[in-house]
């Protein structure tokens, strides 16, 4: 009886054996390679606004501290999007016909919010408090990165889990003295692995990467 | 392949975007769309009520009262200096000549904290001009809590004694290193 299949057929099946394993690799590889990506994160990405405010302009430009707007990042979880008239403390005077302030004014005068675009937005099961990151010496810098020079903001972090634990598992490679968490552009010292260990102790920053310390 | 991929990437967010409200969300339910509900008026916290009207108003019957509320010690002026330099700076500057940035981008420059109508003024004055805004001035009431406003008005009193100080105010000491 003929055979079916040419003998040259059996060299298939074994590399086809072989191959599985690296297919297998690439795919998973695919797979982490496409949730880190920035279009799965969106990191990276510059969001659309109503009004095209530009972080660079008023702290890189004018150097307002990032607290005459976020107001309760020191003492709550949130950091606080300011109300209007926080804008209009300014644009009141200043640029105060301009059109691109219309949103502004118009929220103002009818006491409507505006609605901006959530650039950070944390899966709901992940618990986070900027409060307590300020106090143990973890700048804003360090999550959101060069906000002074970010005419439209993007999320700078990917902001998974992989990038939380980092600094959860080693938190002196970025820890701060506690005067310099407000500062853009600092310069880490040399030796900034034994400074954070330092002030790690100092701070009493514990290492805290058990699974309900976010997700509680 | 990439299908299975992309199919990875599609799956449904539920447990990402739960049916709760976060602080400041976006909210079909309310008519004005704000999900953090604004009080109601006359809503007192428990423990909230501003009994203290010295502090909380910085005025004894219609005068502004001289005296703060509480003991200005090193830190309450540091703590002031610090929020000074968050909420005053951009327009008084970080002396108090009132040329900061803001200023110098158009604002009209409020006056300068080393006039003789604002040195003699009383605390109570600074108190009442943060908590309710003066003329071109707003108010910062709903940005400075109550005892900062105070830590502030204690820096204030800081820069305004730095720019009339002599040498005799330094600490005999040190007077060397000042005149170099």
């Amino acid at each position: 009886m003929a055979q079916i299949f040419h003998h040259s057929t059996n060299t298939f099946s074994k590399l086809s054996i072989f191959g599985a394993v690296f297919i297998l690799a690439l795919l998973l590889w695919l797979f982490g390679a496409f949730s880190r990506s920035s279009y799965a994160t969106q990191a990276g990405v510059d969001r659309e606004q109503p009004v095209p405010f530009s972080h660079a302009h008023h702290v890189g430009g004018i150097g307002i501290d990032c607290r005459y707007c976020h107001t309760s990042v020191e003492t709550s979880a949130v950091a606080g999007i300011p109300p209007t008239k926080t804008c209009m403390n300014c644009h009141s005077q200043v640029w105060n016909s301009s059109p691109t302030l219309e949103p502004v004014r118009e929220s103002f005068r009818s006491d409507r919010s505006i609605e901006w675009t959530r650039v950070h937005d944390l899966p709901d099961f992940a618990y986070f408090n900027h409060s307590i990151h300020l106090k143990k010496g973890m700048a804003c810098e360090v999550c959101h990165g060069r906000v002074d020079k970010m005419p439209l903001m993007h999320q700078q972090a990917s902001l998974q889990m992989e990038w939380c634990l980092d600094c959860h598992r080693n938190p002196e490679k970025y820890v701060r003295r506690r005067e310099d968490v407000f500062k853009m552009g600092y310069e880490p010292p040399a030796d900034q692995l034994a400074f954070g260990l330092h002030l790690v102790k100092e701070y009493k920053i514990q290492s805290r990467t058990s699974c309900s310390t976010c997700h509680r | 392949m990439v299908g299975l991929v992309l199919l990875a990437g599609a799956c449904r967010q539920d447990m990402h975007d739960q049916p709760k409200y976060e602080p400041l969300e976006a909210s079909k339910f309310f008519a004005d769309r704000r999900a953090s509900r604004p009080l109601v008026a006359g809503t007192v916290a428990r423990g909230h009520l501003r009994e203290d009207v010295h502090f909380y108003t910085g005025k004894s019957g219609d005068q502004d009262v001289t005296t703060f509320p509480f003991a200005v010690t090193r830190e309450v002026i540091e703590r002031g200096q610090g929020r000074y330099n968050v909420y005053c700076r951009p327009c008084h500057d970080p002396t108090g000549y009132g040329l900061g940035m803001v200023v110098r981008r158009g604002l009209r420059r409020p006056p300068s904290f080393h006039i003789d109508r604002l040195r003699e003024a009383p605390v109570g004055h600074f108190y009442d001009v943060m908590t309710n805004g003066f003329g071109l001035m707003p108010d910062y009431a709903a940005q400075i809590p109550a005892r900062d406003r105070w830590a502030i008005i204690a820096y204030i009193r800081v820069l305004q004694r730095s720019q009339y100080a002599t040498i005799e105010d330094v600490p005999a000491d040190k007077r060397a290193e000042v005149k170099k």
